[in-house]
């Protein structure tokens, strides 16, 4: 596979994770219950840990360390070779286990279609919408400065 | 000095058992879940996670339930608790330009690309008690509105286009970021440390810092370029998996304090800044921090340093409330031997001052 399929590859598979990151525990296990889940064996046991998150000065600058994030992260391999990861802010490690699952199943040919239609996609759906209601309400908010005019002018 | 002491053991143990009694208050009342803390006491728990220096919300809500409400010993106990998880390393800096806007105000520009968004704020509330809080008040729902695909730059960026302000500092590649939590503080600090130190700052103790420089201890005459509040996403590097994954985000809130000019014979004047950024909405701390980092920036800047908003040791040395209050509370422990040595000489020296107050009455009623 050339630098540009690789790195395609790549794209497609950290949206599907940013999505995935970004939904409830609750509402993926929802979801991957509509996919029968294949033969999978864990190559990482889902564990927490901590994240460093950094700012950088100014907004725009060097680095510095804010503060510290828990995190939980996962790997597993598939029966037919494909590895996932999962990593996701939060101590829920079931969360990072399905997302290592989703993210090999992402690589399948046999499965990324159907893990797209059944999981990724219904969730991006109300990702992007929770984005928009969120969006809408901030808007709702935003001052429309006029200018009062006042005397003969 | 401190000497082990026995004994106590049954009362420090019922002690507790009548705190968690404590606690709970009224049994009656129906007792408070972490989902209502995070949900409905936010602020609380976003102040606890930025001084607690840990982003977890349940963590957080937990740690202020378990405090009793005490915002400091629930930092405390969040930090106790990082300490028991391993770092599996550093995220990618966060890209605050590309937040999603919940609130961006400028005091500098009216008309800022974006616009002045008020989102979720106490300002313009005119601080009467609402009674209606008292019992089952359910407000409406958020107004909506039609969302411009305008971007919204942070203002500094755009004074920084025609030169008006100072760049930040550029990263050097070479130079490893300053972490306190790895290695203990020395002086001078660079300005990557001393930000770090103040993102976990105590909040009181920034407030009354920046206020005193606001009111002339030390030189700072700023605007509040921007304030912006909103969710970040946060990336980091997978080792396992070979490329940076998304997280998910967080959020934050960065402020950009505009200050007086700096020039000199080479150099064009221009505006400096002060930078602040804390998770959650926590608009008085990232003021508060960017008063104090520009402060701070004295020395850098060939500034006097004559007030203690400007002496970065004083302010790092004493901004963590996690340690202040672990020395100021200190002095409750038992020091019961420490205080028997000075018993002791402080009579001797008492006899000493007694003795050589009475020789001179006896010898002029000898004479």
């Amino acid at each position: 596979m050339g630098l540009t399929g690789r790195n395609s590859r790549e794209a497609q598979r950290k949206a599907a994770m940013a999505v995935l990151a970004h939904s409830e525990a609750g509402d993926i296990a929802d979801h991957l219950a509509a996919i029968a889940v294949p033969a999978h064996e864990n190559l990482r046991e889902p564990e927490n840990g901590l994240v460093m998150v950094r700012g950088r000065i100014g907004g725009d600058g060097a680095p510095f360390n804010l503060g510290e994030a828990t995190v939980s992260r996962a790997a597993l391999r598939l029966a037919t070779g494909e590895v996932g990861f999962g990593y996701v802010l939060g101590r829920d490690r079931q969360k990072a286990q399905m997302i290592a699952l989703c993210d090999a199943m992402v690589q399948s040919m046999e499965l990324s279609g159907e893990v797209e239609t059944k999981v990724i996609g219904p969730l991006r759906e109300a990702m992007i919408a929770d984005r928009s209601r969120k969006a809408a309400e901030a808007a709702a908010t935003r001052v429309d400065f006029y200018t009062m005019v006042r005397g003969e002018g | 000095m401190y000497v082990a002491v026995k004994g106590g053991e049954r009362a420090i143990e019922n002690a507790h058992r009548l705190l968690a009694h404590e606690r709970r208050g009224d049994r009656d009342v129906p007792e408070l879940s972490l989902a209502q803390i995070a949900e409905q006491l936010s602020l609380g728990v976003d102040r606890v996670m930025t001084e607690g220096s840990l982003y977890d919300r349940e963590l957080a809500a937990l740690a202020i339930k378990q405090a009793r409400g005490d915002l400091i010993e629930a930092i405390f106990l969040v930090r106790a608790f990082r300490a028991t998880l391993p770092r599996f390393g550093a995220t990618d800096p966060v890209n605050t330009g590309e937040m999603q806007v919940r609130r961006r105000i400028s005091s500098t520009f009216k008309d800022i690309p974006g616009g002045q968004i008020l989102g979720p704020t106490f300002d313009y509330t005119h601080r009467l008690l609402d009674p209606r809080l008292a019992d089952g008040f359910v407000p409406e729902q958020p107004e909506t509105s039609d969302v411009t695909q305008a971007a919204t730059p942070r203002v500094t960026d755009i004074l920084g286009r025609d030169g008006l302000i100072e760049p930040s500092p550029a990263a050097d590649a070479d130079a490893p970021v300053g972490d306190l939590t790895r290695e203990p503080l020395s002086f001078p600090a660079d300005r990557d440390l001393r930000l770090q130190n103040l993102a976990r700052a105590d909040e009181g103790f920034l407030l009354a810092l920046g206020y005193s420089s606001q009111r002339g201890y030390g030189r700072n005459h700023p605007f509040a370029g921007e304030i912006r509040f909103g969710e970040v996403e946060v990336e980091f590097f997978a080792e396992d998996a070979g490329f940076v994954v998304p997280l998910g985000s967080i959020e934050l809130t960065e402020c950009q304090m505009v200050n007086q000019f700096k020039g000199s014979a080479t150099e064009a004047p221009c505006f400096t800044r002060g930078y602040g950024l804390a998770f959650g909405q926590s608009e008085r701390k990232t003021m508060s921090m960017a008063l104090v980092d520009r402060s701070l920036r004295a020395r850098e800047l060939g500034e006097e340093v004559i007030a203690p908003a400007q002496d970065e040791e004083f302010v790092m040395s004493h901004s963590d409330n996690v340690q202040a209050t672990g020395f100021v509370e200190h002095l409750k422990l038992p020091h019961y031997v420490d205080f028997q040595s000075e018993l002791g000489l402080l009579r001797k020296l008492r006899q000493e001052f007694a003795e050589a107050n009475e020789a001179p009455d006896m010898q002029e009623a000898a004479e």
